[in-house]
């Protein structure tokens, strides 16, 4: 069967699954999975970008998605004037000491000669540097954490449209992973996947950590939308005109008393789909921009460049291809995309909470999506973000199901049953790994492998 | 005569919140490292089902226990999980050699490269994962019972009269014990016995093994069980010392390879080092030294901070930033182990 073929048979899959969830639960459902479908695509397009073109194997996809998540409070809660009067002064002159430190350190890496003496001297140099840093830092992170903690206690953000975080949710998780991979890039594949398992662990432990920043665990709640809300919409003559056209037959078969009620309903519902609709909209824009630049990017010499690099390392420097900074490039570029979907993802929940960041959900089931999908072809993580997505949202409910089905010939009450029902939900993991290893076993290409043209073809 | 007993305090204080902790601690990194680093010497991978295998085992351990306690059976002193870790590592020692042979086996029969067994073993991860929640639920258990200490902090003050308490947990004692008496053995077995040496020839050079009549399917099978039996003791004994939570497991991975690694990986010795290199680091940047400046200082210098270097939630960061490093200035780890 030919690649298109099966890409246009597996997401007519996909839809029909929806549809089916549409008419048997909700629509709301259908379209709240369709939502996170689109946001885990994206991710899996940064993934596979990073393993599939590239062969860098990122563990931390958790760390930068939540980089995005703290730019979505950074780019769209409001700034806090007292928190920045308190500390401003203090904060300038501890920036400034970082700034020097890291400076410092620089210097002395490259114009001390390497051997004992460097290596002291730069320790010296940043834990003075950071030292100095800390005392001035510290007092402005009390004052800054005084002020309303029960309300606010942190710095605040710029009070922009939420919608600008996504691209600013990038460029913060590229600016990470440019430090990171300038540390880390050099290492072999293990290492490199470990030394991002670290770092993710690390920015999360800091996102939970720095009240001044993002609140740590008191969350942030209520974040803007980019979409209007459904209280307002069920106020809203012209949404409630619509809503009556669109119903108008069923409407039209009440009587005059019924009619005011039904209505009432309809626009309760209407509203609610009408903006997960809206989302719906904005994440299918962002993933088919995204997913158009990657399909260039990977037909394009750079592309083949990139591959070349991946499948055989020592041939392409050979052939005077700069691995080390192609390698950084990727990584950045990928890291920046897992970073929007990030900031998408928070602007969808509408907070901002660092403890829901677990690496089972936001690393590795990434990396079933990108495995099974497909890596190396864009189209088969979109495929793989999508089915997987599903499966993992639906194999509660059907994990729950199937548990009272089995169980059904014992008793009500029996402890046994009770306890594979309460249960099943954790199934799913075991099913996702099942999933994982039955497609690397038979099929490592995944679902949709990548098309390898070759010359001539 | 104040001053004396000043600075007993302070070492007093130092012990009861640096050194013991950070022997017990260090001893289950090492002993999940041991087993990591074995994973690595021998199949060649980074295994990060490793995590998920120590509580899998724990939590057979901890069914068994249950089980024991409600016969009442009982070690008295002693946590009866002792008694139930067996069968906890009978069960680990099943489930690890069913993965090889449903899922590694292939692999290395194929030549696969490390990344494909890496993602397999996320796999495996997963599963194992899945398997651990779905029996015992994804809650803190607690399974620890018989004597609570060794020493505790206020016999050792009404003894001593200082006013600062030492306690020793019976798990902490139990924990070193245990992983001595597993070292050695261990060591013992890898340096004396035929199948230990055959695994050490496999492991420095697999062709030549090859040649020397070395069983490879012998080998892996005899690495799979120990380490099993590491990974169920050491599960067991972090599970006794802290509680049992299957998420806390999976964290463990973090600390435990960069023990392996800072260690030098595929290297035993480096293993146990980097295990208690980690463990101190993390106990002593996440201490507050404040009451120890206290008492050894006079009081007009006394210190007005906490004096802790970072928050405790940051000691994921330290292990971080000693594997980096490491991994920067000496790739090859503390002891040299091997850079396949």
């Amino acid at each position: 069967m030919s690649n298109t073929l099966k890409t246009q048979l597996a997401f007519s899959v996909i839809a029909l699954l929806l549809i089916i969830i549409g008419l048997v639960q909700s629509w709301n459902v259908s379209l709240g999975i369709l939502n996170l479908c689109l946001i885990s695509a994206v991710m899996a397009l940064g993934v596979n970008m990073q393993w599939g073109y590239a062969g860098l194997l990122n563990v931390g996809v958790m760390g930068f998605a939540a980089l995005g998540g703290m730019s979505a409070v950074l780019v769209s809660q409001a700034p806090v004037a007292e928190a920045w009067q308190a500390s401003w002064g203090r904060l300038l002159i501890a920036a400034l000491c970082f700034a020097a430190t890291i400076a410092a350190s620089i210097i002395c890496y490259r114009i001390l000669a390497a051997g004992r003496n460097r290596n002291l001297a730069l320790a010296l140099v940043i834990i003075g540097g950071l030292a100095l840093t800390r005392f001035f830092f510290d007092p402005a992170v009390t004052a800054i954490e005084s002020i309303e903690p029960a309300k606010t206690g942190f710095l605040g953000g710029m009070g922009l449209p939420i919608i600008f975080s996504w691209g600013f949710g990038g460029i913060v998780a590229a600016g990470i992973a440019w430090c990171i991979g300038k540390v880390a890039l050099g290492l072999r594949a293990d290492y490199l996947a470990i030394a991002t398992l670290g770092i993710s662990e690390i920015i999360l432990a800091v996102l939970k950590n720095e009240d001044w920043l993002t609140r740590g665990v008191k969350n942030v709640t209520g974040l803007s939308r980019p979409v209007p809300y459904e209280i307002d919409l069920q106020t809203t003559t012209w949404f409630i005109d619509f809503i009556r056209w669109w119903h108008s037959g069923a409407l039209g078969v009440l009587n005059e008393a019924e009619q005011p009620p039904a209505l009432k309903q309809f626009v309760i519902d209407g509203s609610s789909i009408f903006v997960k609709l809206c989302y719906t909209g904005l994440f299918a824009g962002v993933l088919v921009v995204i997913l158009l630049l990657s399909v260039k990017a990977l037909n394009s010499p750079w592309g083949r460049m990139m591959r070349a690099i991946r499948d055989n390392e020592i041939a392409a420097g050979a052939m005077g291809k700069d691995v080390t900074r192609r390698h950084l490039q990727i990584f950045i570029i990928g890291s920046a995309v897992i970073g929007v979907a990030g900031a998408m993802l928070t602007t969808l929940d509408g907070q901002f909470t660092p403890t829901s960041y677990q690496p089972l959900r936001f690393t590795f089931l990434i990396w079933v999506m990108v495995i099974v999908g497909g890596s190396g072809n864009n189209m088969g993580s979109v495929l793989g973000g999508f089915l997987i997505w599903l499966v993992w949202i639906e194999a509660e409910p059907i994990g729950v199901w199937l548990m009272a089905f089995g169980t059904g010939w014992l008793d009500e009450s029996n402890v046994i049953r009770i306890h594979l029902i309460e249960n099943a939900q954790h199934m799913r993991l075991f099913f996702m790994g099942l999933v994982l290893l039955l497609v690397l076993r038979f099929s490592p290409g995944g679902i949709l492998p990548e098309v390898v043209r070759k010359q001539g073809s | 005569m104040e001053a004396i007993t000043d600075f007993v305090s302070a070492i007093v204080l130092l012990l009861n919140f640096i050194v013991v902790p950070g022997l017990s601690y260090g001893s289950q990194l090492a002993l999940g490292a041991l087993g990591i680093t074995l994973v690595f010497g021998i199949l060649r991978f980074a295994n990060f089902a490793h995590g998920d295998t120590m509580a899998f085992g724990t939590m057979m351990t901890i069914l068994v226990t249950w089980w024991l306690q409600s016969k009442g059976i009982n070690l008295g002193p002693l946590p009866t999980a002792l008694l139930a870790l067996p069968a906890g590592i009978a069960a680990t020692i099943l489930l690890l050699v069913v993965t090889d042979k449903t899922v590694y086996r292939y692999y290395r029969h194929s030549k696969a490269v490390p990344v494909t067994f890496m993602i397999a073993s996320m796999g495996v991860m997963f599963m194992t994962n899945g398997i651990v929640r779905f029996v015992i639920g994804p809650n803190d258990q607690r399974f620890l019972d018989g004597e609570r200490f060794i020493v505790s902090a206020r016999n050792f003050k009404s003894m001593t009269g200082l006013s600062e308490g030492l306690s020793i947990k019976v798990s902490q004692g139990l924990t070193i014990v245990v992983a001595i008496v597993l070292v050695a053995l261990l060591f013992w077995f890898l340096q004396k016995t035929r199948t230990g040496k055959a695994m050490r020839a496999y492991s420095d050079n697999e062709d030549l093994a090859l040649l020397s009549g070395v069983d490879p399917d012998r080998v892996v099978l005899v690495t799979w069980i120990i380490t099993a039996i590491l990974a169920t003791i050491a599960g067991t004994l972090y599970g006794l010392d802290k509680s049992f939570k299957p998420f806390t497991y999976l964290q463990l991975l973090l600390p435990m390879f960069a023990a392996a690694i800072v260690g030098g990986i595929g290297n035993p010795i480096g293993a146990i080092a980097g295990g208690y290199v980690i463990a101190f680091s993390e106990v002593m940047v996440t201490y507050a030294y404040k009451k120890v400046f206290v008492y050894l200082l006079p009081q007009s210098l006394e210190p007005q901070g906490l004096l802790q270097l970072l928050s405790t939630d940051y000691k994921f960061a330290v292990s971080f930033v000693i594997l980096v490093l490491v991994l920067l200035v000496r790739p090859t780890g503390i002891l040299r182990g091997k850079v396949l």
